[in-house]
């Protein structure tokens, strides 16, 4: 392993690039991001991470606009993902120059996932150490949410997680994405937060969540809504626990 | 050929640009928008060379959009005025320069004020309280000397505007049968009805 793992552009023995997946474990080091697709709106939400007691708390933003119809959350180099999203920004523009269109979801993570991959490929530079949720609606007001990682590949979901314990995140959202369950903005704001609130210390404070809605409208909840959300799913994890206890009591009678 | 005219009241700006589109002895439209909204409270009118001003403003908006999600914020009518006119000032002395004119009108939020400025192909700006392009502004200069005054309301303006656009179809010897009147205010940008012979004929009557 130790011969090939110090240029990017070097295959190992058995196909793996290292530097790419080293820069995958750098990902799982960045705080956690969640992105779920409802029926009618896009629900991004972040941990955010602890600040420093004299630090301004709001000079670090995890949730990016990168056009007036495009959200974008990352997980593992801060430093990394403003280079990425100053090119984006600037595509996004560019791409409503030339073809008076503003960009489909696809077309800009297609983009992103070329410049990551890019860097995968050529000497003297390391990959970009930060897998990204876009999120948005394209033009014909379908919503949409799209992945894409170190490696430079890109997949389309309807519900992902990224960064530390990406892996609890998505289980929980696999066993609790319905189409039922984000038919409103409520139920997925609530989804997003319930997903959120299993790896994340309880607290509103510790998270952040924007919205964007078919209108292209952005919001950033406010700490006060996000802490109602926390404590009604507070309340029926109470409420669930509570009745399982009556069950299991019933039982062992 | 073409004619632009801006005034700006205390409380809004209000431009008119005529809407027809020609090439030697045809014209090939007569409803012909010569503005483009940069941003919600940022507008441009444009005129000259043919092509050169949609890439232009084209060209400026987009970087307005790009300033907006960069920053956060949108850039004042003062920024964007100068940024408009550095990027006019630095093509100049290329092998393309642009041949436009501009009237860049804007609401600055932070002030509270409305903003008005002329700028033209060689670069030079000024913010002004009224002003005007082309041959047709030669005459509505005059005009707006002797009636303009900043404290008008909207319907005091438009009136003053319909005087400027007679005056211009009077006396200019290229038709310009028609103008687009566009006003910005704290709400954002509002087209009024477009200051056609039907128009001019109703006010003559009212």
């Amino acid at each position: 392993m130790s011969g090939y793992d110090r240029a990017i552009t070097m295959f190992s023995p058995d196909g793996h690039l290292f530097q790419v997946e080293y820069a995958q474990e750098a990902v799982k080091k960045g705080s956690t991001a969640v992105g779920v697709r409802g029926n009618n709106v896009v629900v991004l939400g972040v941990e955010k991470k602890a600040v420093a007691k004299l630090q301004e708390d709001r000079t670090v933003r995890k949730i990016c606009q990168l056009d007036d119809h495009v959200l974008m959350a990352f997980a593992g180099l801060t430093a990394d993902a403003r280079v990425l999203i100053k090119q984006a920004r600037v595509e996004c523009q560019s791409h409503k120059l030339t073809v008076e269109d503003p960009v489909t979801l696809e077309y800009i993570t297609r983009y992103v996932a070329s410049l990551k991959q890019r860097y995968t490929q050529s000497n003297g530079r390391r990959p970009f150490g930060i897998s990204c949720l876009i999120t948005g609606f394209d033009n014909d007001k379908t919503p949409r949410l799209y992945q894409t990682d170190p490696s430079g590949t890109y997949h389309e979901w309807k519900a992902n997680a990224i960064g530390r314990n990406a892996k609890t995140v998505r289980e929980f959202l696999e066993k609790n994405y319905t189409p039922e369950n984000v038919a409103t903005e409520e139920q997925t704001v609530k989804l997003a937060i319930k997903a959120l609130l299993e790896v994340v210390q309880s607290g509103g404070k510790n998270l952040e969540v924007a919205i964007m809605r078919e209108d292209s409208k952005l919001s950033m909840l406010e700490v006060s809504e996000i802490e109602k959300v926390v404590a009604v799913v507070e309340k029926e994890k109470e409420e669930e626990a509570a009745t399982k206890k009556k069950e299991s009591k019933s039982e062992s009678k | 050929m073409e004619c632009l005219v801006g005034m700006q009241c205390n409380d809004f700006v209000m431009v008119a640009a005529d809407m027809t589109a020609a090439r030697s002895i045809l014209v090939k439209k007569s409803d012909h928008k010569k503005y483009l909204k940069l941003s919600d409270k940022l507008l441009m009118a444009v005129t000259g060379e043919s092509g050169d001003t949609n890439q232009f403003s084209e060209y400026v908006a987009k970087n307005i959009m790009l300033y907006k999600m960069r920053n956060g914020y949108e850039l004042s009518p003062a920024a964007a005025a100068s940024f408009t006119r550095r990027n006019l000032a630095g093509y100049l002395r290329s092998r393309t320069p642009y041949h436009v004119n501009l009237l860049v009108a804007g609401y600055d939020d932070e002030s509270g004020k409305p903003e008005l400025y002329y700028m033209d192909y060689l670069a030079s700006m000024a913010k002004l309280p009224y002003a005007s392009h082309g041959y047709g502004g030669s005459f509505t200069t005059s005009i707006l000397d002797r009636h303009f005054r900043p404290d008008m309301t909207r319907a005091q303006a438009y009136a003053l505007m319909i005087e400027c656009v007679k005056e211009v179809q009077k006396r200019l010897i290229i038709n310009l049968p028609n103008f687009s009147v566009t006003v910005i205010d704290k709400e954002g940008i509002v087209d009024m009805e477009p200051i056609t012979q039907a128009v001019i004929a109703n006010q003559a009557t009212a």
